[in-house]
């Protein structure tokens, strides 16, 4: 039975490393209405910048999280200037299709710029089990995967406080509803834009970090972004709550999936099972679980 | 001067609805197949530009054809192009290794019925999904059938490395073994089923898919049905890619093995028809024909200047990213609008307007 | 005034129809009938309720309540299909034409139902896929006469003024050789000229083809002029019905929309 619990517990930690993933698309999405594909490229650049900062040009971490954090502001506002804004009348396929494109570009800038061997990310807390809950229950869970979890705990409340709490947020509430009413009453548009994905950069940096110290920093990283997809699907692509109940509910399935039935048929499930289980998901709901029904006018 | 449409009256809707109407570019048609089929043969000698680049071409141009149909044509985004060419390929491998005295033809045939078949399995969904939530749903499409045809040792007939070598092409005893051969035969296919699919584009079955693609509500009312339409999309288009996928085991690879299909193939052949044009079936081989191109350029250009070989794939990375990009400002129509513009500029010449 | 046609029989009958979305009543309790070879006008104040009557019609929308019987059919719910096949056809508010094709390929798409040839005949031109595609070809270039779109038969309709974009989705209804036809607002955003040629167009449909037309115009110059027999709603009720003069002097019609003339 504990085991059952291991792997539930290391699952949602999974999942809630998943959900940070996800934020990100949900925070653009929210805001500027636009599938950011591109967000697992982010992660990888945010990560690969911290590590080549710190390994190759010797900084102390802090320094580097900032400069990394300055640059993915400066990435923000040149993706917002040179793709978004030409594109901005366009059908959401076409920009979904422009973030593929823009994927792909930042991960050959990021490789070009840092190399493309995988590297190692310390963050100083290391992946053992927590002693207390060993002793107690015999239970196997990761201090790092709980401090993950922290982690991520703060970073949606932070968020939580920035929407609902502060002059900015309440600009970016405006903007996910109505584009032209905000600009109506005086909202600078290009302006949130950019300082939505600025904030889904912050949230990529942490992602990054927190996925590259646990399986190190490589071009990998990009397709653990690709499983945030069925993370959002279930949670919808519009709701911070949703991100996080898609993320455990995934991160949950695809441990137990594999621990389960992966050693009936072989193993490896864990690579198509929450796409799978987002695909048939999406056939009872397809609009996910906390997503706005879509009403469709002739 | 020379390309005047004057003078040139059809008398007949048939005459109307020829897929070259303008005689001048019928005739740049048959120079082209004159040249493809017969100066190519008789005087490119280099194994390298007949394997390496023509017969890549040359699939990768019927794959991003199949999935034009179905993203450009039926509008319905598919990110799950290589599964379909993976079940061509191992289709057709184990109709040629299971059942005797199979000819080729039809045993690529096959592979690109089941194919088929698969496409109208994994296409279902699109009935209920739309958009990019469907695009997301066909990864699960190519993640699965992947794992499916790595893990099931039916399919590859118990190897236990996973590799099969493709059996030998031949059809009523004439081997297939050189590249000039293997070029043939893959571009007797492609062209046959290019025109096939020009056909289809231009029928009724075409005017379907596009007008599911443009508005699917007011198709309906006009007297679509949805799911056929959808359904056959799927089975054309995966058809097409199972026939690709199955060319690119025997003809290209010279073996049969899963992760050749991989996501990464998907975005190659999706690229290709946003830089070629979607929708379009001249775009599919412009599209192709530049993505298989562009590595050979960068590599010479990385070459030229000393950059070691990571940069050129980095820069491949680059280049192709920030070329969608570009193409979906900038012209969204791709390389095949870019070519109709240069075809009306042509008809003016040398007059300005 | 075409007197000389001679009016059918009721072949459209809507009883008792209401219709919801969620808590929002669209339609409350809505009778009339329609009879053959007729123009029948829908007219009312925005959001009385008008395109969802004709989205009832031909299956767009399920009614909570009613039926609706068509050619003796009685049915509580058409689907869209079946409203095809069974002769219905129509146009759209904000103009739903398929961007992607050209004016001739629009057309040819209303032909849709009577193209029997599947995609293997298509795709090597066997003799039954070319002969449907030039039968239909034939057809539809009669529709372009009639409508004079003879110029613009080759542009891809995204290029197209909006007044000529409103025929072309006309004569996409038209294809489908239609016994009833359904039009909403066809002649909204129209100058003077544009309306006179639309008025003649929806006219000479009727006279030429028999077909019976049912119209949602605000313009009631327009209703009065050419339809047979009007219905008035408001708010999803049901507020007039009858020949245009009635409805023209009833005292709640007028309260309600016309104002005092």
């Amino acid at each position: 039975m504990s085991i059952f619990f291991e792997v539930l517990i290391g699952g949602l930690l999974t999942g809630v490393m998943y959900a940070l993933i996800a934020l990100g698309f949900v925070m653009i999405y929210k805001a500027s209405g636009v599938f950011n594909f591109a967000q697992g490229a982010m992660v990888f650049f945010a990560a690969l910048t911290c590590v080549g900062l710190k390994d190759d040009l010797k900084l102390p971490l802090w320094l580097a999280i900032l400069i990394t954090m300055v640059v993915m502001v400066i990435l923000s506002l040149l993706i917002e200037r040179i793709v978004l804004r030409p594109l901005v009348n366009q059908h959401e396929i076409s920009l979904f299709m422009a973030t593929i494109g823009l994927s792909f570009f930042i991960e050959g800038v990021a490789q070009l710029m840092w190399g493309s061997t995988g590297r190692k990310l310390e963050l100083g807390i290391e992946d053992v089990p927590i002693q207390a809950l060993m002793d107690k229950w015999s239970i196997s869970i990761s201090q790092f995967d709980v401090f993950a979890a922290l982690v991520c705990a703060i970073l949606v409340g932070a968020l939580a406080l920035l929407f609902n709490k502060t002059k900015v947020g309440r600009a970016l509430r405006a903007v996910a509803d109505d584009h032209q009413a905000s600009m109506a009453v005086g909202i600078p548009l290009h302006r949130i834009w950019v300082i939505v994905w600025s904030i889904a950069g912050f949230i990529a940096l942490v992602a990054g970090l927190l996925w590259g110290s646990r399986n190190g920093v490589q071009f990998a990283l990009t397709f653990v972004a690709l499983k945030a997809l069925p993370v959002l699907i279930l949670g919808g692509f519009t709701s911070v709550p949703g991100a996080i109940v898609g993320g455990l509910i995934i991160g949950a399935g695809e441990k137990l999936a594999e621990f389960y039935i992966g050693p009936m048929v072989g193993g490896g499930i864990e690579g198509w099972f929450p796409y799978v289980l987002a695909l048939l998901f999406l056939l009872v709901r397809p609009e996910g679980l906390f997503g706005e029904k879509i009403i469709r006018r002739i | 001067m020379i390309y005047r449409e004057a003078g040139q009256f059809k008398t007949s809707y048939l005459g109307d609805t020829q897929i070259f109407p303008i005689k001048q570019d019928r005739y740049t048609m048959l120079a082209l197949f004159a040249v493809a089929f017969i100066a190519v043969p008789l005087f490119v000698e280099s194994q390298y530009v007949l394997s390496g680049i023509l017969i890549p071409f040359l699939i990768f141009a019927l794959a991003a054809l199949g999935l034009n149909i179905l993203t450009g044509y039926a509008g319905q985004l598919s990110l799950g192009t290589a599964a379909f060419m993976a079940v061509g390929a191992f289709a057709s491998y184990n109709f040629m290794l299971r059942v005797p005295h199979m000819p080729l033809l039809l045993a690529l045939a096959l592979g690109g019925v089941m194919a088929a078949l698969v496409g109208i399995l994994f296409g279902l969904p699109s009935l209920r999904i739309r958009g990019f939530y469907l695009a997301a749903s066909t990864l699960a499409t190519q993640f699965f059938v992947i794992w499916c045809l790595t893990k099931v040792s039916w399919f590859t007939n118990n190897s236990s490395s996973g590799v099969i070598t493709a059996q030998n092409m031949e059809i009523l005893g004439f081997q297939f073994n050189t590249p000039v051969r293997k070029y043939l035969l893959v571009l007797s296919i492609v062209t046959a089923l290019a025109l096939a699919a020009k056909n289809m584009v231009r029928g009724s079955v075409g005017r379907s898919w596009m007008a599911v693609r443009d508005m699917d509500v007011a198709a309906e009312v006009i007297g679509f049905r949805l799911m056929r339409t959808k359904l056959t999309a799927f089975a054309v288009s995966s058809f097409y890619c199972g026939v690709a996928g199955a060319l690119f085991a025997y003809a290209y690879l010279g073996t049969v093995e899963p992760e050749a299909y991989n996501l990464d193939l998907s975005f190659r052949i999706l690229f290709m028809i946003i830089i070629g044009g979607v929708g379009s079936i001249l775009g599919s081989f412009l599209g192709a024909a530049f993505i298989v191109l562009m590595p050979i350029f960068l590599n010479i250009m990385a070459h030229k200047f000393g950059l070691p070989t990571s940069v050129a794939s980095n820069l491949e990375l680059m280049v192709f990213g920030g070329l969608i990009v570009f193409f979906l400002i900038v012209e969204p129509h791709g390389l095949a609008r870019l070519w109709q513009i240069a075809k009306e500029k042509l008809r003016l010449w040398p007059f300005p307007h | 005034m075409s007197s000389a046609r001679k009016i059918g029989d009721v072949i459209l009958k809507l009883d008792n129809i209401s219709l919801r979305f969620g808590g929002v009543k669209a339609l409350t309790d809505i009778s009339f009938d329609v009879r053959e070879h007729e123009i029948r006008a829908i007219i009312g104040p925005n959001g009385a309720g008008k395109s969802s009557m004709l989205n009832v019609i031909n299956g767009v929308y399920t009614p909570q309540e009613g039926t609706i019987s068509f050619n003796g059919k009685v049915r509580k719910d058409m689907n869209t299909h079946d409203a095809a096949e069974h002769g219905i056809a129509r146009t759209f508010q904000n103009i739903a034409l398929f961007t992607g094709m050209s004016v001739l390929d629009n057309i040819m798409t209303g032909r849709n139902l009577k193209m029997k040839a599947n995609f293997i005949e298509q795709a090597f031109r066997l003799r039954r896929a070319q002969r449907e595609e030039v039968e239909n070809r034939k057809k539809v270039e009669e529709i372009i006469d009639f409508l004079q779109l003879q110029s613009v038969r080759k542009t891809p309709v995204s290029r197209l003024p909006y007044g000529i974009k409103k025929r072309v989705e006309l004569a996409r209804a038209l294809a489908a050789e239609p016994s009833m036809l359904l039009l909403d607002e066809p002649m909204a955003g129209m100058n003077v000229e544009e309306k006179q040629d639309m008025c003649r167009f929806i006219l000479d449909t009727n006279d030429q083809f028999g077909t019976t037309i049912v119209l949602i115009e605000h313009d009631m110059g327009v209703v009065m002029d050419i339809s047979d027999r009007v219905v008035v709603l408001d708010y999803g009720k049901k507020i007039g019905d009858g020949v245009p003069d009635q409805v023209r002097n009833d005292p709640e019609v007028i309260k309600a929309y016309l104002g005092a003339h």
